[in-house]
Formats: C-alpha cells, structure tokens, sequence
C-alpha cells in the first residue's frame, strides 16, 4: 500500500502550524523554536511581561489527565502572550461515560477556540484530534500516553543549551523509568536531531523499553558506568505503580542502584548539570541534596518553559494563519 | 433431466486437488458438477456463463469470520455479512462464537442457521465455545453443540482460568472426537497491549503485544496437545516462532494445523505508523521477518488455511486514538484480490494459493465434496485476476466500513459467484 504519510505538523509553507511530536521536525525548527524561545525569555524578565501577539486568539487547555505544572506553565504562556484562556479538567471517567474524544472536541469546537493544549492519557491522542479539528485551529501535545511530550523536551533542550551550549559537544545521561516515559521519548528525539555528541539511558532492564532501534543511543544499566564523563544528567520520576507491575521491588532498591545522590552524582563530570521534569520524588530518584544542590537546574527548567510554550503557541498560531491566508 | 442446469464455458478451471488446471467447460445440474469439458449426453444448460479471462475456481472456505448477530446489530445483520462473503467468492464460512448470546448452546447455533437458511447465500457453519459463556472456567457442551452441527470449538484469545481448564477442555473435545481451534494468548504477558512490541509500537509509545505472548502459550498447548490427542487448529498465527513451533509439532506426528488471516502476510509494523487505527488488529501484525515467515508457512503447508478474518465493527469504533480504537478488518470482500497481490509478490502459482483458500480450510473442518471435480458440489468462484476495482461503500456489502483499502483501487474482482450451482452474486459490469 502507497506511503500516504504526511507531516501534519507543519502547512504548506512548512511552517510549524501544529504541535504534536519531536519527530518529523527538523534540526533547522527545532532550532528556531529554542532562539524564539529564547527571545521570549528576555520579556518574562521585564516588568510588562506581556506581548500582543495573540491577542484576541482563545488557547483551550484540554487536560484528561491532572497536571499542575504543564497546565499552568502554558496557561502563563498563552496569558503573556495576550491570548484568552479556556481551561478544562475533563475527568477521564466523566468521558468513558459515553461521549468519545471526538464528540467532546466537536463541543469544544462549537465555542471558537483557535489553540487547543492537550494533555491525554492514549498514545496518538494529540495527532487523533489534529486530524479532526476544523481548518486553523492548531493542536499542541502537552503529553500523550507514552508518546511523547514534546513541549517538556524543547524546555529541556532550552535548559541545555542555555547552560551547557552546543549540543555536538555534549555527553547526555537519561535515568530512570525510560518504558513509560513519554518524556524520555521526546527527549532521545530532540537530542539526536540535535546532534547530541552522545546519548546515554541508564536504567534496569525492566525500565527499557524492548527495543530502542529507533534511537541512538547507548544503554547501560549501572548508574556508575552510564554516569561517566557525562554533561547533563536527565533523572526521570519514578511512578509509584511501577511496583506492582513486577518491574522493580521497591522504590528502597531502586534509590540505591539508580537514586541520584551526591556520592553518585561525582560519576559525572564535577561540573555536570542535573534536571529532572518534575514533580520529583525525593528520596526515590533524587536526594534532596542534589535536587536542591548548586549542578541542579530544576527550577530553571520550570522558568524556562513558560517561555518555550510562548514560542511554539505563537509560532503554531501563525503556521495557521499562513495556511488559512495562502487558501484565499 | 430434471432441476436446473448450468454451463460455465471459456473459463481457467483453478483446481489443485483436481489436478486442474486447464481451459474447459464446466457442466452444473442439480447442484452438482457432472461434467468437465464435454457436455454429457442431453445437457440442456437452462443458464450459461461465459467466463472467458476468468478463473473458475472452488468457492472460497473462510474459517474465521465474525457475524453481527446475534448481539451487535449495529455492526451490520447476518443477511449483510452473508452478502459480502458472496461478493467476496466466499460460499462457506465459519462464523465465530462471540456473538451476543455467546454460541455455546445449540439454541444460538439454531438461530444462525435458521438466519443464514433465510438469507439463501453463503453456506455457514458454527464455530461453538470452547468454555461456557467463553469464560474460560467451566467447558461447554461440546456433545450438544457438535449435535447441533458446530464443525469445531474455540475460546478465540480469551483467556482460560487456568491450564487445568484448558486442558480438561481439550481432553473432554478429544472424547468427543471435536475438533479445537486454539489462539493461543499468555494475558498476563499481552498486558493491555494493542500493536506489536518492538520499534515502531516504542516510538509511538503504544503498548506492546511481545511476541512471547503468543509463542510460549502455543508452546504450552501444544504439550496439552500432545497429552490429550485432540484435533487441534491453531488459528491466525502471527509471529516466526509460532510457525516454527507448529512446523515442529506437525513433524513429530501431533494433529495439529494452523491458519493465518491474509492481513498478516501483506501488511507489518509499519502500516500502524500514523496511528492508522485500521490497521489495529488481534494478534498484532509483526515485522517484515514475520510476515516473511508466515510466507514460507503456507508455502510448505505449516499453514493450510487462509482466513479474512472478517471482524465488520461500527464507523465511530475506528475514529479514537489508537489504543482506544476497535480492532479488525471488513475483509471478507477484500480476501481474494489479496490472495492476487501475494501471487503477484511471490510468484506462488494460483493453484497454490487457491488450495489454501478452498481444499485446506475444507480439511480441516472436514467438509466434503469441494473441488471441481465431477460429483463435487457445485459452490464455485468466478474470478478475473486481472480486472481493477475501486474499493468503496457503493458497492460494499459488509456492515463494517473498517477496510484500509475503503476508496482504493485493487487488482482482482469477484465475477460471480454459486452455491449450489445457483448464482447468489455477479458483479456489476462497472461496479
């Protein structure tokens, strides 16, 4: 059967219009997003932090899952950017009581936003909903099952290059639950694109995923190995459930064979900056003394993604307008 | 003479059981064919087809088809399903047991046929439950149900309660002299699963169906198997090492044999790319070396039967994110100018494939007189490997929308199609 894969993410220009995954953008976007964001970052330190780029625009944020920090990052985001703001909890269990993802968004449709954020617990969620949303209106994956999330890695990525610089000359460490991590995803992603000078997961063997062939990257399963000369150490959160699917006996082991503390943190390089995607489990993957420590950029990474989802709110908002402008 | 008589002239007789494979008439009275080549003596055919450029062919045998009814009506009626095997050349099929009731007493297995008697269409045969309600826990009345006419059992991929149950289960089949279909899954390894675990199913973030799965359950059957004698035919492989395992137990003696659904040896992995939900399936399709291996399967006959694995669901079904989307094709209509692009992909000759399609799953369910052979049944295909049609719902029989090739063009279409030796379906000249 004929290929009919097209990259929905950007329109005919090939402008950014939606927001759905790493993969399918290019070194060149990626690029443009992080110097746009960037920009953005010189206007959250003013004192009138707001920019008119979308005002008059209506940003829905669609969260089926709970989240704090993603929802009020880009809720900040869409606020400085002058835009309204529509946010929306929807209780996953209020929606398998009968309408479906799709009647749910029709509503939504019905009341005029041009931006929707959503968060979703079913890989693919984000790209289902761009394929069906009217015309214009733009999608932006704030998490999707184990896909992807995608906003978390460019932050990520921001954080790096702001304090490390290039990414060609880097050693780079992910830890932890890599399986279920829709971060760890993005993240491998964004960092091959880049061109990363290597690329590290550290984990248990029933922490990795079966089969990684569609990344470069190296596995180790001991943290003083993986550790080794590294730049940036990425540690991951550690979900509680993970326990019962037989995957690790208790958070105690794993703190001590994969826990990030200042005795193991030495195995990286002494200058080594640590970050972790919050919310963190103290005392599971990271000691607060690292956590809270001098290498961690933790709260930077917090900063830095209101500013990263200024970027990509607007630069999707005005993919859109390109496109619908050019159908005249 | 008396009843009706039919004369199909010009046509490629596609038999491999026969033999044939040649260009000649095919003279059809009573229901049953009583000549090849020359007319016999007195032969007043009341209807004539001229089926030159045209495969004439055994009806198709489809061993998996899943029917509407009873219990979701929404997904389409008996009568629609019937309608799309004939168009599909399918004139015998195996409906599976989760219906709604589930067909485990010969009640339900008495409403099916009195639907399909109704219908006048494709012929339709039962395939009950292995186990009450398909629970798992307690076997059903097998006795009962092979009485009430279910040329086999299965608990399709539903899981048992234990190997104490399935085995118990196939040794009181094997008392019963019942034939078992097996799809074998281990539930606790398939965890939720809903495309193959490897690359593709990681960097989509999917969760994975690993191959294991299904592989140590076969495992396990089979030494069930061995221990109880039964009948057994696995159905719809779809890993390497399932068709090596089923290789290696047919070589020791065990009566074992095996199916695949023709989706699994054209499509992979990478079709599910995009989150394309109509390529959501159960088992998952696997990877290139997989579907290679099937290949090689029904090649040498590890695999003597091939299925649509027709599964019509509703429109909405499909429109969700993948893992929340239904799984299954509306195959029935599409299985045969598959069957053409794997010739065409291979370079299996026609009479290999056809066997597959028609004398293979015959066997395995025992049902006798297929063939073009004089005294066979007259259930038979006409088929132009070569005319191009457009897949699409104008000319779509089938409840279920859910085909990947809905508005494409395919190689291969149904002429028409006899049960009986009476026509049930002929295509429209433009259709």
């Amino acid at each position: 059967m004929e290929n009919e894969q097209k990259n929905i993410q950007l329109n005919s220009h090939g402008q950014l219009c939606h927001f759905l995954s790493i993969d399918g953008l290019d070194r060149e976007m990626l690029t443009e997003i992080l110097d746009t964001a960037d920009s953005f970052i010189k206007v959250g330190e003013r004192s009138v932090k707001n920019v008119p780029l979308l005002r008059g625009r209506t940003v829905t944020n669609l969260f089926f899952e709970p989240s704090t920090r993603t929802r009020t990052t880009f809720e900040l985001a869409a606020k400085r950017l002058s835009a309204d703001v529509l946010n929306l909890d929807i209780n996953t269990s209020a929606t398998s009581k009968g309408e479906s993802l799709l009647d749910t968004l029709r509503n939504l449709e019905a009341m005029g936003s041009d931006l929707f954020v959503v968060r979703h617990a079913d890989s693919g969620a984000a790209h289902f909903i761009a394929e069906q949303v009217t015309p214009n209106v733009a999608v932006v994956n704030a998490g999707d099952g184990r896909h992807a999330h995608p906003t978390q890695a460019m932050l990520d990525m921001l954080t790096i290059r702001r304090h490390r610089g290039e990414f060609e000359n880097l050693r780079i460490a992910i830890v932890g639950d890599i399986l279920h991590s829709r971060v760890a995803r993005s993240q491998l992603t964004a960092l091959n694109m880049l061109g990363a000078g290597e690329v590290r997961v550290i984990a248990p063997g029933t922490l990795l995923p079966s089969n990684l062939d569609a990344f470069d990257v190296k596995i180790h399963n001991r943290l003083s190995e993986g550790l080794k000369d590294v730049d940036v150490v990425i540690m991951l959160r550690l979900q509680r459930e993970r326990m019962k699917g037989a995957l690790i006996p208790s958070e105690r082991e794993f703190y001590q064979t994969y826990g990030l503390t200042s005795e193991t943190v030495a195995y990286a390089k002494p200058d080594a900056i640590v970050m972790h995607p919050g919310p963190i489990n103290r005392g599971v993957e990271i000691a607060s003394s690292v956590a809270d420590g001098s290498q961690s950029l933790i709260l930077n990474q917090v900063s830095y993604g209101i500013a990263v989802r200024m970027a990509i709110l607007s630069m999707c908002a005005s993919g859109q307008t390109r496109t619908a402008g050019s159908q005249e | 003479m008396s009843g009706s008589s039919l004369k199909i002239i010009n046509g490629w007789l596609v038999d491999p059981k026969g033999g044939t494979e040649q260009a000649a008439d095919l003279f059809i009275h009573d229901g049953q064919i009583i000549a090849i080549g020359a007319a016999p003596d007195g032969f007043v055919a009341d209807q004539e087809v001229d089926a030159a450029g045209m495969w004439v062919m055994p009806g198709v045998v489809d061993l998996a088809v899943r029917l509407p009814e009873p219990g979701y009506e929404s997904r389409g009626s008996i009568d629609s399903e019937l309608a799309a095997a004939v168009a599909g050349g399918v004139t015998t099929l195996c409906c599976t047991p989760d219906s709604r009731p589930v067909i485990d007493s010969a009640a339900v297995v008495k409403l099916i046929a009195e639907k399909a008697n109704q219908a006048a269409s494709a012929r339709v045969k039962c395939i009950g439950a292995l186990t009450q309600g398909l629970e798992g826990i307690y076997p059903s009345e097998m006795h009962a149900l092979k009485q009430a006419g279910c040329v086999a059992l299965t608990n399709l991929r539903r899981p048992f309660a234990s190997n104490r149950v399935l085995l118990h289960s196939l040794a009181y089949a094997a008392t019963h002299q019942t034939k078992v279909f097996l799809s074998p899954v281990d539930h606790s390894l398939e965890d939720g699963g809903c495309c193959h675990e490897g690359a593709i199913s990681v960097r989509l973030g999917l969760a994975g169906i690993p191959e294991i799965a299904e592989t140590s359950a076969i495992a396990t059957s089979l030494l069930l198997v061995e221990e109880t004698g039964v009948q057994t035919h696995y159905s719809q492989l779809s890993s390497a090492h399932s068709v090596e395992l089923i290789r290696h137990a047919q070589q020791q003696g065990l009566p074992v044999t095996a199916g695949v659904a023709i989706h699994q040896l054209l499509f992979t992995e990478a079709s599910i790319e995009g989150y394309n939900s109509a390529f959501h399936l159960q088992p998952p399709l696997r990877t290139e070396d997989d579907r290679a291996a099937l290949i090689e399967g029904v090649i040498d006959g590890t695999i003597g039967a091939i299925c649509s694995d027709h599964q019509p669901v509703s429109a909405s079904a499909k429109m969700a994110p993948f893992a929340a989307t239904e799984s299954g094709i509306s195959g029935l209509q599409t299985l045969l100018p598959l069957a053409v692009q794997l010739l065409q992909e291979y370079s299996l000759s026609a009479p290999a494939i056809v066997e597959r399609l028609t004398h293979g799953p015959s066997a395995i369910i025992g049902l006798e007189g297929v063939g073009l052979t004089v005294g066979s049944t007259a259930d038979i295909t006409i088929f132009d490997p070569n005319a191009r049609q457009t897949v699409n719902p104008d000319h779509w029989f089938s409840g279920g929308l859910n085909n990947p090739y809905m508005g494409k063009i395919l190689t291969g279409k149904v002429a028409a199609t006899f049960v009986g030796g009476r026509k049930v379906y002929e295509s429209e000249p433009d259709a």
